[in-house]
């Protein structure tokens, strides 16, 4: 499960981790990892739903935007109809599956691109969100405390301190937000379902050549269903952790931008916008990477209006420098091969005239 | 008929394994017709590719207006005024005929603008249209054109570049009666002016019609040369054949009984006005024979259901298969293996384990979860049963040589149980000892009670490997042979058809 492009991203984790700790000792506060691993955990989580529908060569542009109205949907739900929050989780995560589902059936049965069908999607779920609201921010309010849902979604939780007392250390220990454990959860989910599981394969099989996978016998459409189903109701669920963690919505601005994270993400962790390729350890690590570089951006005195340039230049730079490894390896395959059956395979034929 | 402005002498092209040209010399003269004939495969297109440029050959020489050449580059035969009409023709159906006419060679107007002066195109454009009698004006959009209306503009094409000789590949192939007269009306028209047609048909009746001389290809060498008064039929068809098959049938270990597939009054999608029965019986090895267009492939996609029927039924060992859906023919056993293994056949970058238990993966899972261990081990059984070249099964399928993708291709279905297996060219571009592979096991599959329906265009395969052959043409079944009746004569006959069809193909814009 883990790849050769893993460890590289990894390493550039740790190289551009020890460079912002040596300028600036403050990233290595237990406080910062404690927040950043928080938002790793919230953002890891919509990067690894986008990456189940990159896989099949598709996009999800309304990720972010399923986070603002189903975020608004679910507080409504608690605050002002007096569900409880075990069925209000459960209908969110219903509805960003039937968005899924009529993303998809748009997608594979009608043929319609996955590009325009996210994008109206957007454009239809950030407007009735701030119809439903009118425009108005919604929150639980002071006094509203659901101790169990919040604990479950915002709470952090000394998982290392016994360990650290059992050897003798008593210093302070980081508290690990429920978030990340969130996020490890779906992570191996997750990657058990994309590399070891049946719909995997065929998810992989579908992104790599739809025509080879449908005369394989493979239902391409469904399958390709089954992809946004789970990236939208992945991308409820983190609606459901992100209107936890801010406690309320203006639901012009919340999630903005979020599908773009995620999508970054995937493809820093090695995923091709083409489909067929990529790994789930990926898109965590390009996750991290990402918010990282946020960090970075606040610890070195960045103006925090060049986040998006910092952000944007070094996904530009690892993608290129990833695709000319890719090539040269390639091609020094291919030579070597070549040099292999030398002798065997003299000539090639042109392509032309095909 | 003055001098010839072309000329090659003693050409010689030989990939691994075959010889595809051997010591061919052909002279073309200025307005000459000539007719090229020959089986799939007797080295036709190498022939053009040589004088396209494309292909250098190995020994001979090259002589235009008198210039002796090795090879031609692509700017050589440019030069010289060879032009070529393909079969899958290169236009942009976006745009209108005069822009297709003169792509990347646009005049303009507007100065530093560098607008395309659209007026003068199409000025530019029209006398050539009028002088090969088109039906369509110079700013039609191509996307409106029927194929026969779009070959004009490729021809309108060659003219503008001032083509001495304009290469026809299978030019009316697709083309209805009325649209074949017209362009041989063309062909005759562009004769009157000077330029030299190479006429490449399996239609020998209309290269019977056009020729002024036709050269005969056999296995990469002419055959002969047939001057206009000697063109015909019988001399054509003999000069093609020729050659001794050799005797390598093996036949069925027991005789083929009980129906395995049956085809009902299937109609596909490009031949709708068609209907097809077909039977194939346990046991046996049927192959399909007819010319490149005649719609096998098509029926073959509509059998596994890839693409719908427009009617007709499919049946498997007496149970109804479920049109129009693949999964459906593959719980009747019932596998294609298709013709383009790259595209369609094989995932290239996967491994070869994972290519195999790709169409049955549930069988290889525990609950959700695939277990590596049963794929690998089925994997590693498929690669010695089959004789798979391959050290090592994880190896991705796309870095075997072609004979080996296709025992890959094989090794997929054969795992399955097959009850009958459609094969799509199963045999193009494999070396020879793998193509010997594979017609054994067809046979070992025939004789465990598998029914094989080949679809084939090379004729000593299908000569030398089937029990019986079905010969389609232009949609439909025009014959069945039994062994006795196997002849190259007879398949070539029943693949050209009779002559007097009625016209199918739809007509558009004209």
């Amino acid at each position: 499960m883990i790849f050769k492009k893993d460890i590289g991203l990894l390493v550039l984790i740790l190289v551009v981790g020890t460079v912002v700790a040596i300028i600036n000792p403050r990233f290595l506060l237990i406080g910062n990892i404690s927040n950043t691993a928080n938002q790793v955990g919230l953002f890891g989580i919509l990067a690894i739903a986008q990456a189940f529908v990159i896989l099949t060569g598709g996009i999800e542009l309304s990720v972010g935007a399923i986070v603002a109205l189903l975020g608004v949907v679910f507080i409504d739900l608690i605050v002002n109809h007096n569900v409880h929050w075990g069925l209000a989780v459960l209908i969110v995560v219903g509805a960003g599956m039937l968005m899924g589902l009529i993303h998809g059936a748009l997608v594979a049965k009608l043929g319609m691109q996955p590009f325009v069908v996210t994008l109206c999607a957007l454009l239809i779920y950030r407007g009735t969100a701030r119809y439903y609201t009118e425009d108005a921010t919604v929150g639980f309010g002071f006094g509203a405390s659901f101790p169990t849902l919040e604990w479950l979604t915002a709470g952090r939780s000394e998982l290392f301190g016994p360990l650290a007392r059992l050897v003798g250390y008593d210093g302070p220990t980081i508290a690990v937000p429920h978030t990340l454990i969130a996020l490890a959860v779906v992570t191996v989910l997750a990657g058990v379902v994309l590399h070891r599981s049946v719909l995997g394969r065929y998810l992989f099989a579908i992104g790599k050549n739809e025509e080879a996978a449908r005369y394989s016998g493979i239902a391409t459409g469904r399958i390709t269903i089954v992809a946004y189903v789970i990236c939208c109701g992945l991308a409820a669920l983190d609606a459901i952790v992100l209107a936890m963690y801010t406690r309320s919505i203006a639901p012009a601005v919340h999630g903005n931008f979020y599908e773009l994270y995620a999508i970054a993400a995937a493809v820093l962790g090695g995923f091709s916008l083409r489909g067929g390729e990529g790994s789930i350890v990926g898109v965590v690590l390009g996750t991290i990477l990402l918010q990282v570089l946020q960090n970075l951006v606040n610890l070195l005195g960045i103006p925090s209006s060049l986040n998006f340039a910092v952000m944007g230049s070094v996904i530009l730079v690892g993608v290129l420098a990833d695709q000319q490894f890719t090539r040269y390896r390639k091609r020094s395959i291919a030579q070597a091969s070549r040099q292999r059956s030398a002798g065997r395979q003299p000539s090639r034929l042109p392509r032309v005239f095909r | 008929m003055t001098n010839p402005f072309l000329d090659l002498v003693g050409i010689r092209k030989s990939y691994p394994g075959v010889v595809a040209l051997n010591a061919v010399s052909l002279s073309v003269c200025p307005g000459e017709v000539i007719g090229l004939v020959g089986e799939n495969g007797a080295g036709k297109s190498t022939l053009m590719k040589v004088l396209g440029g494309v292909v250098a050959p190995d020994a001979g020489i090259i002589r235009t207006d008198g210039v002796e050449r090795q090879a031609l580059t692509v700017h050589d035969a440019m030069a010289t005024g060879i032009a070529f009409v393909h079969q899958e023709l290169n236009l942009f159906e976006n745009l209108d005929v005069a822009a297709n006419v003169f792509i990347g060679r646009e005049m303009l107007a507007g100065g530093f603008l560098k607008l395309v002066d659209t007026r003068a195109l199409r000025r530019r454009v029209q006398p050539f249209l009028d002088r090969l009698g088109c039906d369509f004006a110079a700013d039609v959009m191509v996307e409106t054109l029927s194929l026969a209306q779009r070959q004009l503009v490729e021809i309108v094409k060659a003219l503008s570049l001032e083509a001495r000789l304009v290469i026809m590949d299978e030019p009316t192939s697709s083309l209805t009666i009325t649209e074949t007269e017209r362009l041989l009306r063309v062909i005759a028209a562009l004769k009157a002016d000077g330029v030299s047609t190479i006429f490449i048909s399996h239609r020998l009746g209309e290269v019977e019609r056009c020729a002024d001389r036709v050269v005969v290809l056999r296995d990469g060498s002419v055959a002969g040369e047939l001057g206009r008064e000697q063109v015909n039929h019988a001399a054509m068809i003999r000069l093609m054949v020729g050659r001794e098959l050799k005797g390598s049938y093996t036949p069925p270990a027991r005789p083929p009984s009980g129906e395995a597939l049956q085809v009902r009054d299937a109609r596909t999608l490009t031949y709708p006005a068609k209907t097809v029965n077909l039977d194939v019986r346990q046991g046996e090895i049927l192959g399909l024979a007819g010319l490149v267009g005649s719609g096998r492939t098509e029926l073959a996609r509509a059998l596994f259901g890839i693409d719908r029927l427009v009617d007709g039924s499919v049946w498997v060992a007496g149970a109804p298969v479920a049109a129009g859906r693949p999964r459906s023919a593959i719980e009747h056993g019932l596998y294609l293996v298709p013709e383009d293994r790259k595209r369609a056949g094989l995932l290239l970058d996967v491994s070869v384990a994972q290519n195999i238990s790709l169409p049955n993966l549930r069988a290889y899972a525990r609950g959700m979860l695939v277990a590596v261990g049963a794929e690998q081990k089925n994997a590693e059984r498929q690669k010695k049963s089959l004789g798979i070249r391959v050290p090592d099964v994880g190896t991705a399928a796309g870095v075997l040589s072609g004979g080996n993708q296709q025992k890959v291709v094989l090794a997929k279905w054969l795992s399955m149980n097959p009850r009958v297996i459609v094969l799509d060219e199963p045999t193009r571009g494999i070396d020879v000892g793998s193509k010997n592979d594979i017609y054994g096991l067809l046979r070992e599959l025939a004789d465990a009670g598998v029914a094989i329906l080949m679809i084939s265009s090379d004729m000593e395969e299908v000569i030398g490997v089937c029990d019986r052959i079905a010969v389609m043409h232009e949609g439909g079944i025009s014959g069945i042979l039994d062994r006795p009746a196997f002849s190259e004569h007879n398949v070539l006959r029943l693949s050209v058809g009779a002559p007097s069809l009625p016209e199918f193909a739809t007509e558009t814009g004209s």
